[in-house]
């Protein structure tokens, strides 16, 4: 039984962000519009607004993470919410009874929305699904699964620089078999009207039917480049770069690695993103990830604006 | 006691029967059908007017959790479950803490079954001691315990030489072996179907090669062994092929699909429905279809409900770390009707597969209703519908994708030797 797609009410309106798959480009735009008005914020002296004064945020992580905590932290300070920051125990983890009963623990607290990350797909669901309804829900990664306010704030970024999707093509590299971030991109990027998305990996690192979400894949860089005017590079896990899955990080690096000559293949004016935090020499050259088209750094920049936007919107208070 | 089953619709799948006959029990048998014997006193009359007349369900795979696990079901619970699904015979694999592996503990469990006075209880053997797959049990001491047929469960197959000595060791007896033909090495921690709703919603997988290399390999020592293997709970499109292939050579091998497997795929895992998180994982449209297929060709001998009761908080979690089960024995019946209805099939042909045929792989004296045998019987209303809900289901496990459906078939009457064991 397909249920109603638990992050929209039954009037469509945006309750929980969970994922980017699903929700209508309308919502991804708004979303996108709201940032906008928030960057301006965010270079100013003070850098504060009211608009969640009062409102109690938690920071779930059951999974180490230091960026995009902060990242979610700064979000949240800057509109005026109280946030609250909870590392629970990798050990935690396995005792499941553990997730839902920290939710309901910390409901009874009056929290107002919480900020998820956990190592298990689904983890973010699991608490939308079991919360009050007056609480919202934001992913900040579940598993494989979604990374729904990464893959916005690269859409951000992209519209930034690009102005307009109906007329890209964009690449993304790397291991997408093991990246929440890939797949929120995928459909963030079908969403909004792009019309040619691809992936390039070796096959050992791509999900079975993945062509089945709208993208074409390469094995190739040489020929996956060509005419691209978006590089979305991954990041590759540390346990993943030799073993069953890859030979060693330096055969990755020669074949699937972005140096500067790989980049050429690509269109002049290509743009080259990362969600961080880098491998250099693996993934990506440093002469690449600090070159003139890399646009990192501003993705982390407009990362904070696009997290006050998701959050704004959630609490029903748009700018 | 003495009963009277009078204007029944008798289904007896084994005989070749269908059509309204009086069925007359006592002493625990049927001493006759259609004509009452001479100086015939019912001290019970049970009218079935309308209702389905057919032998007591045999289920291949219900899980008691007992010894061990008693929080997640008792052995009275699900007894009770049992025969409220109409199912007077099982078979319970023997992943129990501890395993099914000493004959001590296989007594203690048909006696204690047997106290209870319900459904009969046929205890899988373990395969190997403790279920590790390294040295063999006494399956020979465990037979005389009350251990039909013997298994590894779930996956866990022996290293091939123990596997292949396993089987000589058990086809010397005549025992038949009983596995999941799943390859550990490529199942890794995989929780899902290798396909596209995977994909999606990032879950690792169990691909289809799991099955397959396991069944390669099964196959291949059925050849060199001679042993009668049955496969337990066949889950895609391939497999079946090749079972197909190995049955029209000639090896003597059966097996039988989950009720879960013939109506659901990887699809209705929906937004991660941990209800949904089985294991042979629910595979694609395609493979269910196959499956369906499979069973009406053949191919597939019987339906299991794979009963697997599961406490509540142990779903309440994320689909991977989720408890991998369904409980399933109260919806054997309706959901095998189900099939037939959807397949257009006669009820002759539907009940077999619960009834006939299962019992016939036990290598057990039931599923049918012949003059002489034991009365076990299953009285059904076909035309009942009712909702799948957690008061609705005895068992202690109340975790199945089916729960909210509607689904044919209410049980009015089960007995077991000529005892009614449940009625409503």
């Amino acid at each position: 039984m397909i249920n109603r797609n638990p992050q929209l009410d039954a009037h469509g309106v945006l309750q929980h962000l969970l994922t980017t798959e699903g929700l209508p480009a309308s919502i991804l735009l708004q979303i996108l519009d709201t940032a906008e008005s928030f960057v301006g914020v965010t270079e100013r002296d003070v850098k504060k607004i009211p608009l969640l004064r009062g409102k109690s945020i938690f920071n779930l992580f059951f999974e180490p993470s230091t960026r995009t905590r902060t990242t979610f932290e700064i979000a949240a300070k800057r509109l005026s919410a109280d946030v609250f920051n909870l590392n629970i125990a990798v050990s935690a983890q396995s005792k499941g009874e553990t997730l839902l009963d920290t939710v309901n623990n910390l409901s009874a607290m009056n929290a107002d929305m919480f900020v998820v990350r956990h190592a298990q797909s689904g983890a973010a669901h699991l608490i939308a699904k079991h919360v009050r309804s007056e609480i919202h829900v934001i992913n900040a990664g579940d598993g494989s699964h979604a990374h729904p306010t990464q893959a916005l704030l690269d859409m951000f970024t992209i519209r930034r620089y690009k102005h307009d999707f109906h007329n890209l093509r964009v690449a993304i590299i790397g291991d997408i078999l093991h990246s929440r971030v890939a797949r929120s991109q995928i459909h963030a990027l079908t969403t909004l009207g792009v019309p040619e998305v691809r992936v390039i990996a070796p096959k050992t690192l791509l999900p079975k039917m993945v062509e089945r979400l709208g993208v074409q894949v390469y094995h190739d860089m040489a020929k996956g480049l060509k005419d691209i005017d978006v590089l979305m590079m991954l990041r590759l896990q540390n346990e993943r770069m030799q073993g069953a899955n890859l030979p060693s990080p330096e055969e990755y690096f020669k074949y699937y690695g972005l140096t500067p000559e790989k980049l050429s293949l690509a269109r002049r004016d290509a743009i080259v993103m990362h969600p961080g935090p880098m491998n250099r020499g693996v993934e990506i050259d440093s002469a690449v990830a600090d070159g003139k088209q890399s646009v990192i750094l501003p993705q982390v920049t407009f990362g904070i604006a696009v997290r006050m936007a998701v959050m704004s919107i959630l609490a029903g208070n748009q700018v | 006691m003495k009963i009277h089953i009078k204007n029944g619709r008798l289904i007896d799948p084994k005989n070749g029967i269908d059509a309204v006959r009086d069925v007359f029990i006592a002493k625990g048998k049927i001493i006759a059908i259609g004509m009452p014997p001479d100086e015939f006193q019912a001290s019970r009359i049970i009218d079935a007017q309308s209702f389905i007349v057919c032998p007591g369900l045999v289920d291949l795979s219900v899980r008691l959790r007992e010894p061990g696990l008693e929080y997640k079901a008792t052995l009275e619970s699900e007894m009770g479950a049992a025969v409220a699904g109409g199912v007077t015979s099982f078979a319970c694999p023997p992943d129990t803490d501890p395993p099914l592996d000493e004959p001590g503990l296989v007594e203690m469990l048909k006696h204690r079954a047997k106290n209870l006075n319900q459904a009969h209880v046929y205890p899988i053997g373990a395969l190997t001691q403790g279920l590790r797959g390294e040295r063999l049990t006494e399956m020979a001491e465990l037979n005389d315990a009350g251990c039909i047929v013997f298994g590894q469960p779930d996956g866990l197959l022996p290293n091939l030489r123990v596997l292949m000595q396993a089987m000589r060791y058990a086809s010397t007896f005549d025992f038949s072996v009983w596995l999941r033909p799943q390859e550990i090495s490529l199942t890794n921690d995989g929780v899902a179907h290798d396909g596209e709703v995977a994909t999606r919603l990032g879950l690792p997988t169990v691909p289809v090669c799991a099955e397959t290399v396991a069944l390669s390999n099964i196959i291949l020592l059925t050849k060199e062994t001679g042993v009668r293997v049955h496969l337990c709970r066949i889950s895609s499109a391939e497999g079946l092929a090749m079972i197909r292939a190995a049955k029209q050579q000639g090896l003597p091998m059966t097996c039988d699909v989950t009720i879960n497997h013939i109506h659901l795929s990887d699809m209705d895992i929906g937004f991660f429905d941990s209800n949904c998180h089985l294991m042979p994982p629910l595979r694609s449209s395609g493979d269910r279809d196959a499956l369906r297929n499979g069973l009406l060709d053949g191919t597939i001998d019987a339906i299991c409900s794979d009963h697997a009761p599961v406490d509540e908080d142990a779903k309440l979690l994320p689909f991977g770390l989720s408890e991998i089960g369904a409980t399933g024995v109260e919806l054997l019946l309706p959901l095998t009707l189900k099939w037939g209805m959807e397949m257009r099939l006669p009820m002759l042909k539907v009940l077999a597969k619960i009834t006939s045929d299962p019992a016939e792989i036990l290598g057990i004296d039931a599923g049918h209703l012949s003059v002489g045998s034991a009365a076990d019987i299953c009285i059904f209303d076909p035309e009942h519908y009712w909702k799948v809900t957690s008061s609705a289901i005895l068992s202690q496990g109340k975790n199945t994708p089916f729960l909210g459906m509607e689904l044919p078939g209410g049980i009015k009457y089960t007995l077991v030797n000529g005892h009614i064991v449940y009625e409503r």
